[in-house]
């Protein structure tokens, strides 16, 4: 890579988010409004990382009782029984379609891990400095974007079973609290991801070259 | 105070400076140092935009009134729209989760066809009034919290958990859903943003001049 490479952030241009626009502010640190949709400039997210790493500790914080409570609370005449999101995943087993109980495992016990574990390690290497595999921690965090949405399938599993099995006093299903702390999960982690600035990946090779130059 | 270039742009991904070139019909461009679409180029993309959208509108409409299934089991039916679902959650106890499904579920989807709709009449007119411009940021704020296709997925879950307690009818609602999810892609694929951009007055109207005029005094320091 050359070691002149032309960014926004050294030649004092901003992008607004919200439009597009390229503009030169007169002071860099302080760019004001966009002229063109009078959205907020913003050379960086503010306080990227701090912020991201509140959103992904609280969420790892709720990652543990939205596992361990019962998200679906089913009564029947004889009997109280609460489900997990992993014993529900196991029971769609059990009832023979293992693709579908494998869906649901990965979309909501691997993808808020693995998205925590995605989101923590660029943070470490944003802070580190390091300059090694920029384009595939962008396209990790890409991925993360993408993905983080999927991980509402249990919220939405729960509502539909529980609007429809409402057979009382014979069978009925209730919503456990672990639903609401699994929906805390997927909704702390996707602003996380929005909170997250991928420039910044890139900003310590600009540093490390004007340092080098 | 400011200058402004219009074929520059610093990479979303990266902030890398780099001019877009001519691109053609259908033509993509992405950022030379990490990968990221910068620029698309879609032809007619307003008029097909607006085709499909009025047709998500439609299609949302049945999506959230008709049932999405029921069940018959000992001599009883129960069936159950979005809403439904929403009503039952919040009933049962659960607010918050119930707050959060009807947003994504019902209110995101909504606002963002909703908007999309104001947004590609408005710009039939060039130059759009400025509020156009509001509305193009409620929507793409709007449009990661749709979740239609997930909420399909999490009904098929949910018809395979009760498909072995009850007998199943599907709803009408359903098949909504399924095509509703179809168009909301559609509409991301053929929506030119930049070119609703283009059209739009800006807020600060002077400047808009200036750019027009192509007064782009600091070209030469960026280079392509």
């Amino acid at each position: 890579m050359s070691t002149d490479v032309p960014t926004g952030i050294k030649s004092g241009f901003v992008l607004c988010e919200v439009c597009g626009l390229l503009t030169r502010p007169a002071n860099i640190h302080e760019p004001g409004h966009c002229p063109r949709c009078g959205g907020e400039l913003e050379i960086r997210h503010q306080n990227a990382i701090q912020r991201t790493w509140a959103l992904i500790i609280a969420a790892a914080i709720c990652y543990i009782p939205a596992n361990i409570m019962p998200v679906m609370i089913t009564s029947t005449l004889t009997s109280v029984e609460g489900d997990t999101i992993i014993s529900g995943a196991v029971l769609l087993y059990k009832y023979g379609s293992w693709h579908l109980a494998l869906i649901v495992l990965i979309a909501s016990v691997m993808i808020p891990l693995a998205k925590l574990a995605a989101l923590a390690y660029l943070l470490i290497t944003v802070q580190r400095g390091s300059i090694r595999d920029q384009r595939e921690r962008t396209r990790l965090y890409r991925l993360v974007e993408f993905v983080g949405r999927w991980s509402m399938l249990d919220i939405f599993v729960v509502t539909f079973v529980v609007a429809l099995i409402q057979l009382q006093p014979l069978m009925s299903v209730k919503p456990g609290l672990g639903s609401l702390f699994f929906a805390s999960v997927v909704v702390l982690t996707m602003i996380a991801a929005e909170t997250f600035d991928p420039r910044l990946i890139w900003d310590s090779s600009n540093c490390k070259e004007e340092q080098n130059g | 105070m400011s200058s402004l270039i219009e074929n520059i742009v610093a990479c979303p991904g990266c902030d890398l400076l780099q001019s877009i070139p001519a691109l053609p019909p259908g033509g993509k461009a992405r950022c030379s140092r990490c990968g990221h679409m910068i620029a698309v180029s879609k032809p007619n993309s307003l008029e097909r935009t607006l085709a499909i959208t009025v047709a998500a509108a439609i299609t949302l409409v049945v999506a959230n009134t008709a049932p999405l299934m029921g069940i018959s089991a000992v001599g009883r039916h129960v069936s159950t729209t979005i809403l439904g679902g929403v009503l039952e959650m919040w009933s049962q106890g659960q607010e918050i989760t119930a707050l959060l499904v009807a947003f994504c579920a019902i209110i995101a989807p909504t606002a963002y066809i909703g908007l999309m709709l104001v947004i590609l009449l408005a710009v039939r007119q060039s130059p759009a009034p400025a509020w156009v411009g509001k509305c193009m940021r409620m929507a793409e704020l709007s449009q990661p919290w749709g979740m239609a296709e997930v909420m399909m997925l999490g009904i098929l879950v949910a018809l395979i958990k009760i498909g072995e307690l009850a007998t199943l009818v599907l709803g009408a609602g359903i098949f909504a859903v399924g095509a509703l999810i179809i168009l909301i892609a559609a509409m991301t694929v053929s929506f030119d943003r930049h070119e609703v951009w283009t059209r739009v007055r800006w807020a600060e109207e002077e400047l808009q001049k200036m750019a027009a005029s192509a007064e782009l005094t600091d070209m030469g320091r960026i280079g392509p």
